[in-house]
């Protein structure tokens, strides 16, 4: 019934991407989405497909299964898009009653488009190729330095892979409270809005519970085990870079060169 | 025929990476009244069939008939079929929610649209039938112990009037008195409502006592139907899925090899017991008689 959220979801598969340190992607996504606000040409978009072709061919995710995370920002394209269309002042083309759609209006729409498309497939892909323990580690290492000024890294990553854990949990939780319910008749579909809000208490309580049993259970297997924080803790499989990582950020220096250029072409 | 359950396939995640079938080509009837075991080890796919049977999953392919009527057909009254074929969730406790027990209790009847008498009425009988004290009726459900609560939450299902009664290991952490306990209320259900039960369960030695048939799942598919006793003689392929036959079967086996005359087919320990007895005095009087020839 939940099983189609996609956004953060891992897919195990072996490939280049996925073997890449999770710091090397994490700065790859990074250098893609500067790169995306950078472009004001079709140049440096196409630069920008290939590049994103390229590395979602080397994931080896299919690209219909990455398509599906794109399904719950549609809203939020669909408004920023009408936006751009029906606002932007310049050589009217079409105009109906108070709505006139101009010659940049429609540029800027459609490059806001795929602005925000690539915005989220390239996010997604690093999410599909990336075990949430990866990232949050990658993270952690990456953003060693803030340590110094005080930022306590070591808490933030932890809390960040405990909640993304606990993710699939609770959503495998949710649907089995549901059907358990359901079981007893219960219906979660049909009738107006204040019915099925009332529909939810019978879910949202028995999801409660178990959520903050599961905390407490946690945080009893964490002390048990002597956990108390970032200090002096050690990795069991500490990230290092290999060959690959090295070719890697070669290759964004040189992406991000070329789409710096075509901006000033 | 109550439930007819006719080639269903059960296909998790079709077409991504995570493709897994969890039901092959799956096919039985259970008859009105009959006492059907299941068992399987975990991951066998004992947990999506039953689901499949009140309409919970859908299967990928096949059809599945509730006296006589496809479940699967356009306009089939789900709701109407969870009434009539009860399924209680493993650790059913999880689900309940309601301020008070006899709430708790009464939240599957008022789904039916029932009047308040009715509902009243029935949720005070299935707490009468599993055993729990009409002190209890007004506390939290969260206040109560383990086997209390379980005890809560299958009243939950009963309450609705099930023809059909579908346990996913209803004794999974129990202590051994809670345990029978509710083994024998289930058993009274079935022996003088005449329900049909279909109980899922890892040990062998209730399923062997109270089930009249078992269904053994392996890998999503069925590989043996037939009473415990003829299921429990292939314990050695039972022993090659990770499952066993009660541990009295071994001991039966044991001392056959060791030339004692007693059944093969033995699999409760009272029927052991009393097959060992006849067995040791056959013998006794054979050896009598040998001392007075």
């Amino acid at each position: 019934m939940l099983r189609e959220i996609t956004l953060g979801q891992y897919y195990p598969v072996d490939s280049l991407i996925h073997r890449l340190d999770p710091r090397t992607k994490l700065l790859g996504t990074l250098v893609f989405l500067v790169s995306l606000f950078l472009s004001r040409s079709i140049w440096g978009y196409l630069l920008a497909t290939a590049a994103l072709a390229a590395v979602i061919r080397m994931s080896r995710v299919p690209f219909a299964y990455m398509v599906k995370g794109l399904k719950a920002v549609v809203i939020l394209l669909l408004i920023s898009v009408s936006f751009n269309l029906f606002l932007t002042s310049g050589e009217v083309l079409i105009q109906v009653w108070i709505f006139k759609i101009t010659r940049e209006g429609i540029r800027l729409a459609g490059f806001m488009a795929v602005r925000l498309i690539y915005l989220i497939l390239g996010s997604t892909i690093m999410t599909l190729t990336t075990t949430p323990n990866a990232l949050t580690d990658g993270l952690e290492k990456g953003l060693g330095c803030l340590n110094r000024v005080g930022v306590p890294v070591h808490e933030i990553s932890m809390m960040m892979s405990i909640a993304l854990r606990f993710i699939p949990i609770l959503v495998e939780e949710t649907d089995k409270i549901m059907k358990a319910q359901m079981a007893r008749g219960a219906d979660f579909e049909s009738g107006n809005l204040i019915q099925r809000v009332k529909a939810m208490v019978p879910l949202l309580v028995p999801l409660f519970i178990s959520a903050f049993r599961r905390a407490t259970d946690l945080a009893m297997a964490m002390e048990a085990r002597c956990y108390r924080g970032g200090e002096g803790r050690t990795k069991m499989k500490p990230l290092h870079y290999g060959s690959c990582d090295y070719k890697a950020y070669g290759l964004m220096l040189v992406y991000l060169t070329g789409s710096i250029i075509l901006r000033y072409l | 025929m109550a439930i007819k359950v006719e080639h269903i396939d059960h296909i998790y995640g079709a077409g991504t990476a995570f493709e897994q079938y969890a039901l092959r080509d799956v096919s039985f009837t259970i008859e009105d009244g009959e006492f059907v075991g299941l068992i399987g080890h975990t991951g066998s796919g004992k947990s999506t069939l039953i689901q499949h049977l009140n309409g919970l999953l859908r299967a990928s392919s096949g059809q599945i008939y509730y006296n006589g009527e496809s479940i699967y057909e356009d306009g089939y009254d789900m709701k109407a079929l969870r009434g009539k074929v009860g399924l209680v969730f493993q650790y059913p406790e999880h689900q309940l929610f309601e301020a008070d027990v006899f709430s708790d209790v009464c939240f599957g009847p008022r789904n039916l649209g029932l009047s308040k008498e009715e509902i009243d009425a029935r949720a005070r009988e299935a707490l009468e039938q599993v055993g729990l004290d009409e002190k209890f009726y007004g506390q939290s459900p969260f206040e109560l112990s383990g086997g209390q609560k379980r005890r809560v939450a299958i009243a939950g299902v009963l309450a609705m009037h099930p023809e059909v009664l579908i346990l996913d290991e209803p004794t999974a952490g129990l202590d051994p008195r809670g345990r029978d306990e509710i083994l024998e209320e289930i058993s009274d259900l079935h022996q003088k409502k005449g329900m049909t039960v279909v109980l899922v369960s890892h040990s062998m030695e209730d399923m062997a006592r109270y089930a009249g048939r078992l269904l053994v799942m392996n890998h999503g598919e069925k590989v043996f139907d037939g009473t415990p006793k003829e299921v429990f003689r292939h314990y050695r392929e039972l022993e090659a899925m990770g499952l066993a036959a009660p541990q009295v079967t071994y001991i039966v086996h044991e001392l056959r090899e060791q030339g004692v005359e007693i059944p093969q087919d033995l699999t409760t320990v009272e029927e052991a017991r009393d097959a060992i007895l006849q067995a040791w005095k056959r013998k006794q009087a054979g050896n009598g008689s040998d001392r007075r020839a």
